[in-house]
């Protein structure tokens, strides 16, 4: 009925107005696109930067094009950049990141998603308690535990290894990705878990075949968050990870601010636009899952 | 009763490597930090209490007054203008504009990057001799001046623009949701009393969106206290400690100058600013129940 009435009393759709604006269109347009240029040009200056020659941009400004555009500095970038008297490019700091990446998504995310579901479905007593601590855990900042947590790190000997950063980001990772799952496993019905029960399933068996394939979308918003997250890591790469495994943003840092020799602002750029990338191309890929993976993680450290 | 307490004994089991790393990692080290911030630490941990002398000698310390008001002066600008821009741009992609998914698309980008990478490509936008300055003098102002980065004066206010520039698209995507959430029938109601479209939006439709502006500021404000890469690697807090931020402080204090005693009372002081982040939050958790 009211369906009805909405569509007859649902005026004609409007004719586009291809030609004709109202002066306050124009301004909202006026506006966005002035918006627009000031989200763009920072990055597309590094951008432009990193494609010329270092002759060219001493003489030239900022926002002159390259004459002959030219991915040399990439190049050099990837291969020869220094740190210090250091020169092996930047392709260290982005295979220490490969290597720190991939086994913290992976355990940080299984891990979390065990825990969510043995809170949400699995519930005893205290069970509300330690939801309640992991959430307010999300909230301290890194510098309150940094030191102490050094200091463990040592104890166990694993501080300033590739095992101890990674450890340091799966610990980091749990209490946000715990309640991510928590929340979403909230949602399954009980029922669905009884029945399973009822047919012998116990906890992992009804994780792995019923849960674990409902998730998808979670997951993805899990993934999205923890690349990020740790592709974007600077402060704890810094202080855990050790000389070996310094990550990309770390050596990215290391290598603008390294004053030996002349300045390479080609080099530096490409360098930036190197270590921006891959979470560039996560975002452009995920579309709508890439807010909610951000807005669930912007709390952490 | 046998199978329920089985049941439970493999969620416990399962969730038990978890609650130890919380104990000992969080709430451990926390514990830790703040025992040692009543202690005389200094290069190494030192476990006699000498009551608040770190704090004394903190709140003494010129550079941690810096980095203390830088964090207000900071707090106060990003977050008003991160709120203003990210709101204002989602009222604006809400009337229906063309292209809308380009616009968020651009405004968003920001966010997915490292704050390394934003704080060097500002930072080389703004370098006087090669960036923004040097463009508009090419282009005949030979008189113009834009030193913010190395003017101890202003040097914080280059942090603020390159945090607003990264967080006002994360406002913009959560106030968009908020508005596409508003019922249709508020909409109709402001149309049929003739209110203009302007008018609708400030007193009708962002007061019903409160709850969100109040979730916004909570996670602008938590940022603020955390921020310690985008001053890294805009200002690297200089010139000299001119904008200098807590988060920074407590890291060079505690790997650079060793001194733990102080480091770790500044961790408090930044833990209480968090504290006091939350506050709107929970006093909208509070009126909800």
């Amino acid at each position: 009925m009211s369906v009805a009435i909405d569509q007859v009393a649902a005026p004609p759709a409007p004719a586009p107005r291809r030609f004709q604006m109202k002066p306050s269109r124009i301004g909202l347009y006026a506006f966005l696109i002035i918006s627009a240029l000031f989200f763009l040009i920072p990055l597309l200056i590094v951008f432009n930067t990193s494609l010329k020659p270092m002759d060219e941009i001493r003489t030239g400004d900022i926002f002159d094009l390259p004459i002959d555009p030219s991915f040399a500095a990439w190049a050099e970038a990837w291969t020869s950049a220094c740190t210090g008297r250091n020169c092996e490019g930047i392709r260290v700091g982005f295979w220490n990141s490969v290597k720190i990446l991939v086994p913290s998504v992976i355990f940080s995310i299984l891990i979390s998603a065990i825990n969510g579901y043995a809170l949400a479905q699995w519930r005893f007593k205290g069970s509300e308690l330690i939801l309640g601590a992991l959430m307010l855990g999300a909230f301290i900042p890194y510098q309150v535990i940094l030191y102490p947590m050094v200091r463990i790190l040592s104890t166990v000997g694993l501080y300033g290894s590739l095992p101890g950063i990674i450890v340091v980001h799966i610990i980091f990772g749990l209490p946000v990705l715990t309640l991510i799952f928590r929340n979403f496993y909230s949602g399954i019905p009980i029922e669905l878990i009884k029945a399973a029960r009822i047919d012998g399933a116990g906890f992992f068996r009804i994780f792995f075949s019923i849960m674990l394939p409902m998730s998808t979308n979670i997951l993805i918003v899990a993934v999205i968050l923890q690349v990020t997250g740790i592709w974007n890591d600077y402060l704890l790469g810094l202080i855990f990870a050790g000389r070996e495994n310094l990550p990309m943003t770390v050596q990215l840092n290391n290598i603008v601010g390294s004053v030996t020799g002349e300045r390479t602002f080609n080099v530096d750029m490409a360098a930036t636009m190197l270590t921006a990338l891959p979470p560039l191309i996560v975002y452009f890929l995920s579309g709508r899952y890439f807010v909610r993976g951000i807005t669930a993680g912007a709390v952490k450290g | 009763m046998i199978h329920a307490l089985k049941r439970n004994l493999t969620s416990k089991a399962v969730l038990t490597p978890t609650i130890v790393a919380m104990t000992v990692c969080f709430y451990g080290c926390m514990a830790w930090t703040i025992y040692v911030s009543f202690t005389r630490s200094g290069m190494l941990p030192n476990y006699d209490l000498v009551g608040l002398a770190q704090y004394d000698r903190l709140w003494s310390a010129e550079r941690w007054h810096v980095s203390f008001s830088n964090m207000f002066i900071f707090g106060v600008l990003f977050i008003t203008g991160a709120l203003a821009l990210g709101t204002f741009l989602a009222v604006l992609i809400d009337t229906k504009v063309r292209m809308e998914g380009a616009f968020r698309t651009i405004f968003l980008y920001p966010l997915s990057m490292s704050f390394i990478v934003t704080g060097l490509a500002w930072r080389w936008f703004l370098e006087p001799t090669e960036g923004l300055q040097s463009f508009v003098r090419s282009l005949g102002w030979e008189s113009f001046e834009f030193r913010w980065l190395v003017d101890p004066d202003m040097a914080i206010y280059t942090i603020v623009i390159a945090a607003i520039w990264q967080g006002s698209g994360l406002i913009m995507a959560i106030m968009l949701a908020g508005l596409r959430s508003i019922d249709r029938d508020v909409w109709k109601a402001t149309k049929m009393d003739g209110i203009p479209t302007w008018r609708a939006y400030v007193s009708v439709i962002l007061p019903q969106l409160r709850p969100l502006v109040i979730t916004c500021v909570v996670l602008l404000a938590i940022t603020v206290v955390k921020s310690f890469d985008l001053v890294v690697a805009l200002t690297n807090g200089g010139p000299g400690f001119s904008s200098d931020l807590p988060a920074k402080f407590v890291v060079d204090a505690a790997f650079e100058r060793a001194n733990i005693g102080q480091a770790s009372a500044a961790a408090v002081m930044m833990l209480m600013a968090v504290i006091a982040a939350l506050a709107p939050y929970f006093y909208l958790v509070r009126k909800r129940s």
